[in-house]
C-alpha cells in the first residue's frame, strides 16, 4: 500500500487528479453547508454578468439565479451520479466478467452474448431511451448509465480471470479442493483489481458526462440541479450570456481531466512494470 | 429589456397608423416562418395554429373580426338579426369564385356547415344551437336558431367556419380526397407547392372577389424546426416575417432591436391566449379553497411576465381575459402577497403534503416558468416536486387527472360562452380529455349562469351575469390564472398591414403589401 502511494505520488497527473478530486468532493460536501442558498431561488436581476456583485460572484441567469449557488450544488449531483453509477456498473459487470472467465465454455458463451448486446447498442441511445421511458429522476439516471457502462468491466475482468486462472497458484487452490466462490474472490479477483481500479476512475469521468449530456438535452432530474442542466438552460441565450454556460462547462471539463488524470496515475503507479521502470 | 419591446410597440403601431395613410404598392414576394410545418391544409379536416396560420389566407369565412371582435363582410356582405334574435339572414356577395373558377353560392354554405358539423369540433359546438340553415335563392343563407344564443355573430371566422368548395368535396370520402393536398378556396391566395419540410408556396389569385387586392404576387411559409436558426433565418433576410410563437422569447428583444424591424403583439384578439395553472379540485390540500387562493398570492406574476415572457403580456384577473367580451376588473385580487399565502396555508392546516407540479413541454420559456412558480410555491413553505415530460405524456396526465398543478393555456375566442364557460361549468367534467373543466370544479350557481349567459339577451343582461361568474370563480380561484399571453409578431418595417383583424396573421396577408 506504501508502495502504492510512493508511485501514485510520483506521477504528476495523478497528483493533480487527486488534488481535483479532492477539491471538487470537499466543495460537493461541505459548499451547501457555506452557502445555503437554493440555487432555484431567483435572487437578483436576471442576466447579471460575473464578477458585478459580491452576492452573485459568478453572476446570474435567465431567472436571476445564482450561477455560483448553480455550481456548488451541481457538484453535488454530477460526482454522486458519477461514483453511484459506477459502483452499480462495477457490482454488475464483475462478477459477469468472473464467472465468464472462471468457467469458461457455455457459461462463457452464454454471458459474453449477453453482454455484446448490450455493447452493439449505442450506449448515449441506450441511456437517453431508458430515461425517456423511465421518467427523468436520479434514480433512472444512475440506473441508465450502469447499465450502459457495465459490458466493458465484463470484458475486462473476463480477460484478466482467463489467464490468472491457469496460473499454478490458482490451481494448487482447486487441487485442495477450495470451493469455486472462494477461488474466484479470495485467489483471481485480488489479482484482477488493479486494471479495473483504472477503469473505474474513466468510469466515473465518462458518468459524469453522460450525466451532463443527458441533463443538457432535458432529461435531468428536474428537482435537481447539475452542471448539464446549467449548460443546457444557457445554451439559446449565449449570445446574451456567455457566463451561464461557460462555468459550469468549465467545472465538467476540469472535473472530468481530475478523473482523467487520476486513471492515468492509478495505472501508473499499479502496473508493475510501469512502475519498477520509473525507479 | 422590457422598456424596449414597449418602445417597439408603440413604434409599430405608429407606423401602421401612418401606413394607413399610405396609397398600397402592388407586387412583391414575403417569406414568413410556418411553425411547426402544419399536417395538413385543408382547413375544414385540421385546425392545429399552422394550419389557421397558411389556410386563413387560401379559405375564407362568411365574416371576418376586427381587433375589437366587431363582425366585418368577408363572403357575407350584409347580414341582418331578427327582433326575436332567434333568425339570422346573411346576403352572400356576388361574383365570388372558387380558385378553380366554379362560383360559390348559398350551396357551398349549406354544404360547409353540413361538412364541418362532422370533422370540426369546435364548429360542431358553435352551432349546437342552431335549429336549420337554409338558402331561400343563390346569395341568402337563413340560421334559425332554438333559442337565443348571444355568440352567435362571433363563429363564423375562417378558422371557426371554412367554406368549402361543394363541387369538390360532396360525394366524395372527405379524409381520402386528393383536394386536402392542394385546397381550393375562395381567398386571396391560391395553394401553388407545398416542398415538405422546407416551405409551401401560396400565389395571388387574380380574380380574387376585392377588387386590386391581394397587392402581394406570392407568399412563401419557410418551414425551419429550429427556434435558434428561425431567429438566423429573420437576421440574415431569408425570411421577413415572424409570426408571433416562432422565436424563443429571449431572442424577442434582440430581434426588435434590428434595423428596419417592427413588432407587434396585435392580431391574437379573437384568440386571447390565457395562462394558467390547472389546480386538481379532487385530492389533496388542493381541495381547500384556502390552499388554492394561497397559490395565487406566492406567485409572483409580475415577475414572470417581465422575465420570462420579456414584458410582454397582462397579469391575468380572473377566468376572461381582457380582450374578450364581458370581462370585468371588478373581481378578487390576488397580488403577490407570500406573508399571506403563508398565512392562508397555515389557516389550512397544509403540513408540507407533497405536491407534484407539471410544467408545459413547449420549450425554454415554458419550463424556467415552471422552475419560477415551483421556487415561488417553496419559498412559501409547500412540498413541491416537478414531473418532468413530453408532451403527449403531459397531455395524458392532464386527462387522466392524474396531477396536482399543471400549467396550460387555452383561446377563449371572444366571448366568454364560446371560450371561457367550458373550464369551469361541471358539464364539461370528462375525463380523457385536456381543454374542458380539468380541475374538477363544481359549482351549481356557476353552472346556471353560463348556461343563462350564452342564451340571455339583450347585451346587457349577459354583462351583467357574466360579471357575477367572473367574480364568483377570483373568488373559488378553481385553477390559479397567470398571464394573458401575448405572442409578439416580429416583421420588417416594410410589411404593411399585415395585422388588421382579430386572428392577425391567419387572414392578414388579403391587405398587406410591401413598401420597396
Amino acid at each position: 500500500m506504501k508502495q502504492f502511494w510512493k508511485s501514485m505520488l510520483r506521477s504528476p497527473s495523478g497528483v493533480i487528479g487527486l488534488v481535483i478530486l479532492l477539491l471538487a468532493i470537499g466543495i460537493a460536501v461541505f459548499g451547501p453547508l457555506l452557502f445555503p442558498n437554493s440555487p432555484w431561488r431567483m435572487v437578483q436581476r436576471p442576466f447579471l454578468p460575473p464578477f458585478t456583485l459580491s452576492t452573485v460572484p459568478l453572476g446570474t441567469d435567465a431567472l436571476g439565479r445564482d450561477v455560483f449557488a448553480g455550481m456548488i450544488f451541481g457538484a453535488r449531483v454530477s460526482l454522486l451520479v458519477g461514483l453511484v453509477s459506477t459502483l452499480v456498473a462495477l457490482v454488475v459487470g464483475v462478477p459477469i466478467g468472473a464467472m465468464a472467465g472462471y468457467f469458461g465454455g457455455k457459461v462463457d458463451d452464454a454471458l459474453m452474448r449477453f453482454t455484446e448486446f448490450f455493447q452493439t447498442i449505442p450506449s448515449f441511445a441506450l441511456a437517453i431511451v431508458l430515461v425517456a421511458i423511465l421518467q427523468p429522476s436520479i434514480y433512472s439516471i444512475v440506473a441508465s448509465i450502469a447499465v450502459v457502462s457495465w459490458p466493458p468491466v465484463a470484458r475486462l475482468v473476463r480477460g484478466e480471470v482467463l489467464s490468472l486462472r491457469t496460473r499454478e497458484y490458482v490451481q494448487a487452490a482447486v487441487v485442495t479442493g477450495q470451493s469455486n466462490t472462494w477461488i474466484i474472490l479470495r485467489e483471481i479477483l485480488p489479482n484482477a483489481l488493479s486494471p479495473v481500479i483504472v477503469l473505474a476512475s474513466l468510469m466515473v469521468a465518462t458518468a459524469i458526462l453522460l450525466e451532463s449530456s443527458l441533463s443538457f438535452l432535458g432529461l435531468g432530474d428536474p428537482n435537481l440541479i447539475s452542471w448539464g442542466y446549467m449548460v443546457g438552460a444557457g445554451r439559446t441565450v449565449i449570445r446574451q450570456a456567455w457566463w451561464i454556460t461557460v462555468f459550469p462547462g468549465v467545472a465538467i471539463l476540469i472535473s472530468v481531466l481530475g478523473l482523467n488524470l487520476i486513471g492515468e496515475g492509478l495505472n501508473d503507479a499499479l502496473n508493475p512494470r510501469l512502475s519498477r521502470e520509473g525507479r | 429589456m422590457s422598456k424596449r419591446v414597449l418602445l417597439g410597440l408603440l413604434l409599430a403601431c405608429g407606423l401602421t397608423a401612418s401606413a394607413l395613410a399610405q396609397e398600397p404598392k402592388t407586387g412583391g414576394v414575403i417569406n414568413a416562418v410556418i411553425q411547426p410545418e402544419p399536417p395538413g391544409l385543408m382547413l375544414a379536416m385540421v385546425q392545429n395554429g399552422p394550419v389557421q396560420m397558411v389556410s386563413g389566407n387560401i379559405f375564407e369565412g362568411l365574416l371576418r373580426y376586427s381587433p375589437k371582435l366587431e363582425p366585418q363582410p368577408e363572403l357575407a356582405e350584409s347580414w341582418t338579426v331578427s327582433d326575436d334574435a332567434k333568425t339570422y339572414t346573411f346576403k352572400l356577395k356576388k361574383g365570388v369564385t372558387w380558385h378553380d373558377g366554379k362560383p360559390f353560392t348559398a350551396a357551398d354554405v349549406l354544404f360547409s356547415i353540413e361538412m364541418l358539423k362532422q370533422t370540426h369540433a369546435r364548429a360542431r359546438a358553435n352551432l349546437v344551437q342552431v335549429d336549420k340553415v337554409e338558402a331561400p335563392d343563390d346569395y341568402t343563407v337563413v340560421f334559425t336558431l332554438k333559442q337565443p344564443f348571444g355568440p352567435f355573430l362571433g363563429i363564423f371566422e375562417v378558422g371557426s367556419m371554412p367554406m368549402v368548395p361543394k363541387h369538390l368535396y360532396e360525394g366524395t370520402d372527405w379524409k381520402t380526397n386528393p383536394y386536402n393536398n392542394a385546397p381550393v378556396g375562395t381567398g386571396p391566395f391560391m395553394f401553388k407547392e407545398w416542398q415538405k419540410g422546407s416551405f409551401i408556396r401560396m400565389v395571388k389569385n387574380p380574380n380574387y372577389h376585392e377588387k386590386g387586392k391581394p397587392y402581394l404576387d406570392e407568399v412563401y411559409w419557410q418551414v425551419i424546426p429550429d427556434a435558434a436558426a428561425r431567429s438566423v433565418a429573420y437576421e440574415t433576410g431569408k425570411v421577413d416575417v415572424l409570426p408571433g410563437g416562432s422565436v424563443e422569447n429571449f431572442d424577442v428583444p434582440r430581434l426588435s432591436k434590428l434595423k428596419d424591424t417592427c413588432v407587434t403583439g396585435a392580431g391574437w384578439e379573437f384568440f386571447s391566449p390565457l395562462a394558467w395553472l390547472w389546480l386538481n379540485n379532487r385530492q389533496g390540500p388542493l381541495a381547500d379553497k384556502r390552499v388554492r387562493q394561497a397559490i395565487m398570492y406566492a406567485i409572483d406574476r409580475d415577475f414572470a411576465k417581465d422575465v420570462i415572457w420579456n414584458g410582454l403580456g397582462k397579469v391575468a384577473t380572473g377566468p376572461s381575459a381582457s380582450t374578450i367580451k364581458y370581462y370585468s376588473d371588478d373581481v378578487p385580487k390576488y397580488p403577490y402577497d407570500p406573508a399571506k399565502a403563508k398565512a392562508l396555508l397555515k389557516e389550512a392546516g397544509y403540513k408540507g403534503e407533497k405536491i407534484r407540479i407539471l410544467p408545459l413541454a413547449y420549450g425554454e420559456t415554458w419550463q424556467r416558468w415552471g422552475e419560477a412558480v415551483k421556487q415561488n410555491l417553496i419559498d412559501v413553505g409547500m412540498n413541491i416536486e416537478t414531473i418532468s415530460t413530453d408532451v403527449a405524456g403531459g397531455n395524458q396526465k392532464i386527462g387522466d387527472w392524474d396531477y396536482d398543478i399543471a400549467f396550460t393555456y387555452l383561446y377563449q375566442y371572444g366571448d366568454p360562452a364560446l371560450g371561457v364557460g367550458r373550464n369551469y361549468v361541471s358539464s364539461a367534467i370528462a375525463k380523457g380529455q385536456v381543454f374542458n373543466n380539468v380541475e374538477g370544479y363544481s359549482n351549481p350557481e356557476i353552472d346556471k349562469l353560463f348556461a343563462d349567459g350564452a342564451v340571455a339577451t339583450p347585451d346587457s343582461k349577459r354583462r351583467e351575469i357574466y360579471e357575477k361568474a367572473q367574480k364568483i370563480l377570483v373568488e373559488d380561484v378553481p385553477v390559479a390564472w397567470m398571464l394573458e399571453l401575448q405572442f409578439p409578431t416580429i416583421m420588417r418595417c416594410k410589411v404593411k398591414n399585415l395585422i388588421t383583424t382579430g386572428i392577425g396573421v391567419n387572414d392578414g396577408f388579403k391587405d398587406a403589401w410591401l413598401d420597396k
